[in-house]
């Protein structure tokens, strides 16, 4: 909503600053965007005068202008005009200026290598003209001795912008602005102009509003004006329509304009002469069409309000015009409509066909329904004045009769939300000047709604109003009470935080990636989830919702590589999602780690990033996260994604159901065929919902403290065994021979190749053997020792390597 | 002069020159081998007369455990000489690279994220979570944003399935609507999290963050609005004082209505919070609807109190001087390291939010 502070003024008596009004805006509620002059910034056009020329070295038909701009030095401008010569008068934009035809923004530019400090304008570059021959010449008479001078004089009023909330209708017009100002004590409020306007009975029109279950027309005010002159505007209202940014266009036109703008009041003047015999409001029918005003054709469907004629459909009522009974400069006689439309039709409408004007905003935020007749007056009353012509009486068509709403209001229920009190006497002083009519009744005020506060319903919105007004400075700030009723986080909120920074303290730096992501990296990492496709994605690499932590991921690892970076952890903590209903999502966090450990290290050796890398930083995560290692069990079965030979899986317990995380390298020919160029690439991932309910408050886990004294003793064996058979379940073996003795198993070689049968491996293990009664002697450890080995042999099918 | 005391003077002498190790064994085994002197001098105590066996004896040990002192410390210099000698040939260069340790980073949103629950978890609010897809109803019926209302162009939605009745969060506001249905009042939480619109320019992104606040109690009026946001910035921004001020805005979940700005002022380029002349605009907020009470079925003849909806992103970029929002989702490897946390650094109450 744009307007001028002289036009507000139309409208306020008021002895305060411009700067004032602007602030006064803004604390009652009326956002101001921008105060600004409205077209370009003037002060950047300045008179100059060409003191030489020469040839531009490197382009025949430049040339090189030392321009003298009233400043102490001259400055070069390189300029293709050939009217630029010694001498001559002109207008030079200075780097920084935006030159009003293109919007283009100056800098400082080399030019064929030649430096140009600005540029010469031409009369259309300017929009001062359409002569876009040559640069402007100014005569010496009236200009030599302003050189240096601004070319604009700074007329240009400035306008104010004000971004107005979609429940204040009534500000998006000036008087609607002027009218909350004065009661916020910023001036009074203007009495309307009483314009006398004679009428002529003219031959009636008829105007029909269709009685339909959707009719989205309630009322239709219109007025017949016949013999009129239409024409340029007259100064006062080109002025006002450029000062919102508008073109001026006709008399008639403009007109309509300004009172949209001036009362918030739309208005739609046809041609009478070109509509066929009579008005219909009515609903479309399926594959009507006509060509709106915007010179585009819409194509309807069914139940859009329309207002037509015998022919068919002039328009779109409330939202565009159509062409065929637009008015032009050679109008003899109009047709003025200033009708009520229903929000919500409007706002299907507009929709659907994708059309935004001045009006539809307006309708569909709701218009004064009283101010049909009063805005017929106004700009019937512009037309005579202007463009001549005789006013027939109103004709004011109604379906439906618009009533003012009451509410009741209890004073106290304002201290009751604000904090704050304010007298009575004050709240009906605000009420009256903001429109309301307030009738005391008994504790409580009988109050009537203005017609043109459609956001007013409930005695909430009477508080609001009244706050607003009073203004938000009065309300207290009362200190916050520091006491805690709940734990501020949850058991899994704890567990996110905790998992979020135990794996960065593993070299992962965190990343934040979008929920959603490309289709065509995703279903690399969907397996069997459904694929949950945006409607309405931002762009079609974005279509869909992530199935998996490394869709992201991986794109993003790529894009680093291809930076340059080559050894790198990633991950990120966030939904992943199962389907597009609420909740079918799961928390998961997942790393990705690309290259080589130790590169270019001047003293270790460097090695390729691989799976027991990902198997540690899972591990490690979980243990930290406060469960037991020796609990954990892994499984090589894992989702296609990963590497099918080089990847596992974790269960918390062999006893679990489901694994909590995935680790291993990533498929290779996925790597491949997302182009990602490493060494190697591995990953990780755990689901925090699958380690949910499986824990214990750590304080409670801690066993009772008991350790040995006694001598422990290590063995060492190494065992030939079926080359596909699992460590995790030899030392498990060994390890259930006796728990109370067998301290620990480490595996400290794995061995294939010479000496071993091709489908075998040699296992070597490390025993630590220890007693909580007493010092074992040889004897013991023999007995274990073969214990061992034996138990071992019948188990595993493996044999003790001699 | 006895023997004994001749052997002593004679090994004595020896003993302080200059001796390998060799020379050092040989005059142990000279002295106490087999055949060595003091060896044989212990031979002849049987020979010695009676009267005069004891100080003999007590002589000869003397001698003994003096030289074999000498010896052993004899022994010892050699050692450490052989050490010092060793060591200088052990010098490294001190200043070659150490070992290399990687250290990972928290992400920027994620680090304010902890200093806003510290903060608000010191004045009694509990973190609530909910699902990033929302229904049409909790994202905006519920919040009193009817269907063909103009206050829904407020938020521009990515939608789940033709019939619009899915869709990604606009705002984390639903969380409000599933705490109280799910509840009883009172309620005091923030809910912090992931929220979508469907524009994407320089200053937005289809993705962003904010964080919800709710309390609804007894006689929760705008001034307990006005103290806990005065308090929640003072604290997030880590200064004494903050210019704020409430503007009288919409949202059609609470009535009055407020957005929030605060003051700040540009000092060598570098935007300094609290201060200043300018203002700028942080947060929503105000006293939840009643018709959002409603829905929920909160009595609202009892109960009402306030909402609030903050920007994270743009919190963190004023806090720590991060200029481009579309930067925090863009995963630039520099970007991180640069604009990254330690993970040791947790924020909380009693060490300070940062450091």
């Amino acid at each position: 909503m744009k307007f001028t502070i002289d036009w507000l003024k139309d409208h306020l008596d008021t002895k305060l600053k411009d700067t004032q009004i602007i602030e006064k805006l803004t604390d009652i509620g009326l956002e101001v965007e921008s105060f600004q002059s409205s077209s370009f910034d003037t002060d950047n056009f300045i008179i100059a005068k060409i003191l030489s020329t020469e040839k531009h070295p490197n382009a025949d038909k430049l040339k090189i202008c030392e321009v003298d701009i009233g400043k102490e030095n001259t400055v070069k401008v390189v300029c293709g005009a050939p009217n630029a010569r010694k001498n001559l008068l002109t207008i030079y934009a200075g780097p920084g200026s935006i030159i009003p035809k293109s919007q283009v923004k100056l800098s400082v530019s080399k030019i064929r290598g030649v430096t140009s400090y600005g540029m010469l304008c031409s009369e259309s570059e300017l929009n001062i003209s359409e002569e876009s021959e040559g640069i402007t010449e100014l005569l010496d008479k009236k200009y030599l001795n302003i050189v240096g001078k601004n070319f604009f004089k700074n007329n240009n009023p400035k306008v104010v912008d004000l971004s107005i909330t979609p429940n204040r209708p009534d500000c998006l017009g000036v008087r609607g602005v002027a009218r909350d100002l004065a009661a916020s004590g910023a001036g009074k409020l203007k009495e309307d102009v009483k314009r006398k306007l004679k009428f002529k009975d003219a031959t009636k029109f008829k105007v029909t509003i269709t009685k339909h279950k959707n009719q989205g027309c309630t009322m239709f005010g219109s007025s017949l004006i016949t013999g009129v002159t239409n024409k340029e505007s007259p100064k006062w209202l080109k002025e006002k329509i450029l000062s919102l940014g508008q073109k001026p266009i006709s008399a008639i036109v403009d007109i309509t304009n300004y009172v949209m703008f001036d009362m918030n009041r739309p208005l739609h003047a046809y041609d009478l002469d070109k509509i066929d015999k009579e008005i219909i409001v009515r609903n479309s029918l399926t594959g009507e069409s006509f060509q709106a005003l915007d010179n585009k054709e819409y194509k309807l469907e069914e139940d859009m309000c329309v207002i037509s004629d015998r022919s068919g459909i002039l328009g779109l009522g409330g939202i565009i015009g159509g062409t065929r009974t637009g008015t032009e400069l050679n109008t003899k006689n109009i047709l003025l409509e200033s009708a009520y439309f229903e929000p919500r039709s409007i706002r299907k409408t507009s929709k659907k066909l994708n059309i935004d004007t001045d009006a539809k905003f307006r309708f569909e935020r709701g218009i004064d329904p009283e101010s049909i007749e009063e805005g017929l007056k106004k700009a019937a009353y512009l037309i005579k004045e202007i463009c001549g012509g005789e006013v027939s009486k109103f004709d004011i068509q109604k379906i439906k009769s618009s009533k003012k709403n009451q509410i009741n209001f209890k004073t106290s229920l304002f201290e009751k939300i604000t904090g704050f009190s304010v007298s009575d006497k004050e709240i009906v002083k605000i009420l009256n000047e903001i429109g309301f009519e307030v009738k005391p009744l008994k504790g409580l005020l009988k109050l009537s709604i203005p017609t043109w506060r459609p956001d007013i319903s409930q005695p909430i919105d009477i508080v609001e109003e009244i706050v607003r007004i009073k203004g938000f400075a009065n309300i207290k700030t009362i200190e916050p009470e520091k006491n805690r009723i709940k734990p501020t986080l949850n058991k899994q909120q704890k567990l996110f935080h905790f998992i979020q920074r135990s794996v960065a303290s593993k070299g992962y730096y965190e990343t934040v990636t979008w929920s959603f992501t490309d289709s065509k990296i995703n279903k690399f990492f969907k397996e069997e989830k459904k694929e949950i496709q945006i409607i309405n994605p931002i762009s079609s690499d974005l279509n869909v919702l992530r199935n998996s932590i490394f869709s992201n991921l991986a794109f993003y690892t790529k894009k680093n590589l291809d930076r340059g970076f080559k050894d790198m952890s990633l991950f990120e903590i966030g939904p992943v999602f199962l389907g597009n209903n609420p909740g079918e999502q799961l928390t998961v966090i997942g790393g990705l780690r690309s290259g080589k450990i130790s590169r270019l290290n001047w003293n270790e050796k460097d090695r390729i990033v691989d799976v027991f890398d990902a198997k540690r930083d899972t591990i490690q995560t979980l243990i930290e996260v406060g469960f037991n290692r020796n609990k954990i069990f892994i499984d090589d079965k894992t989702p296609s994604y990963y590497h099918p030979g080089k990847s596992g899986s974790i269960y918390l317990s062999k006893e679990e159901d489901n694994p909590v995380a995935f680790f291993g390298e990533i498929h290779p020919n996925i790597i491949k065929k997302l182009d990602i160029k490493t060494e190697s690439l591995v990953g990780f991932e755990i689901y925090l919902d699958y380690i949910k309910e499986t824990k214990k408050k750590l304080k409670d886990q801690k066993s009772q403290y008991k350790q040995s004294d006694f001598q422990k003793s290590e063995r060492d064996f190494a065992f030939v065994i079926d080359k596909y058979f699992k460590v995790q379940e030899l030392v498990e073996i060994i390890t259930n021979i006796d728990k109370q003795l067998i301290k620990s198993v480490k595996v400290f070689d794995v061995y294939e190749g010479e000496n071993i049968p091709s489908d075998k491996k040699s296992i070597a293990l490390n025993v630590t053997i220890q007693s909580f009664d007493k010092t074992l002697n040889e004897n013991d450890l023999e007995k274990l020792n073969n214990l061992i080995i034996s138990t071992v042999e019948l188990k595993s099918g493996a044999k003790i390597r001699s | 002069m006895s023997d004994i005391k001749k052997i002593k003077r004679e090994y004595l002498e020896k003993l302080n020159r200059e001796l390998n190790q060799d020379s050092i064994n040989q005059i142990k085994t000279e002295l106490f081998g087999k055949n060595g002197s003091i060896s044989n001098e212990f031979k002849k105590l049987g020979s010695v007369a009676v009267e005069e066996r004891k100080k003999f004896a007590a002589d000869l040990n003397l001698v003994k455990e003096e030289l074999q002192e000498k010896i052993s410390k004899k022994f010892h210099e050699l050692e450490i000489k052989e050490i010092n000698e060793k060591l200088k040939n052990e010098k490294v260069d001190v200043t070659l690279p150490e070992r290399s340790f990687e250290q990972g980073k928290i992400h920027p949103v994620s680090q304010v994220i902890d200093e806003i629950s510290s903060i608000f978890s010191e004045i009694g609010f509990s973190v609530e979570e909910g699902p990033d897809v929302e229904n049409e109803y909790n994202n905006f019926t519920a919040l009193n944003t009817p269907d063909n209302h103009p206050a829904r162009d407020m938020h521009d939605t990515f939608y789940l399935d033709n019939e619009k009745k899915l869709l990604l969060r606009t705002h984390t506001s639903p969380v409000q609507v599933r705490t109280m249905l799910k509840g009883k009042p009172p309620f005091k939480i923030i809910a912090p999290g992931r929220t979508y619109r469907s524009d994407s320019d320089q200053t937005h992104a289809p993705m962003f963050h904010q964080v919800e606040g709710l309390h609804i109690d007894k006689n929760i009026n705008m001034g307990h609005l006005k103290g806990c946001l005065n308090y929640f910035i003072k604290e997030f921004f880590e200064v004494d004082k903050i210019k704020m001020r409430f503007r009288p805005s919409h949202f059609p979940f609470t009535e009055p209505s407020a957005e929030v700005d605060i003051g700040y002022e540009i000092k060598d380029g570098k935007i300094v919070i609290g201060e200043g002349d300018k203002w700028l605009e942080i947060l929503g907020c105000g006293m939840v609807h009643p018709n959002v009470l409603k829905n929920v079925k909160v009595d609202t003849s009892k109960f009402q109190g306030y909402a609030f909806g903050i920007g994270i992103d743009r919190l963190g970029m004023l806090k720590y001087g991060i200029n481009d929002l579309r930067a925090f989702f863009e995963t630039d490897y520099r970007w991180i390291n640069h604009f990254g946390f330690d993970p040791l650094d947790v924020p909380s109450n009693y060490r300070g939010l940062s450091r």
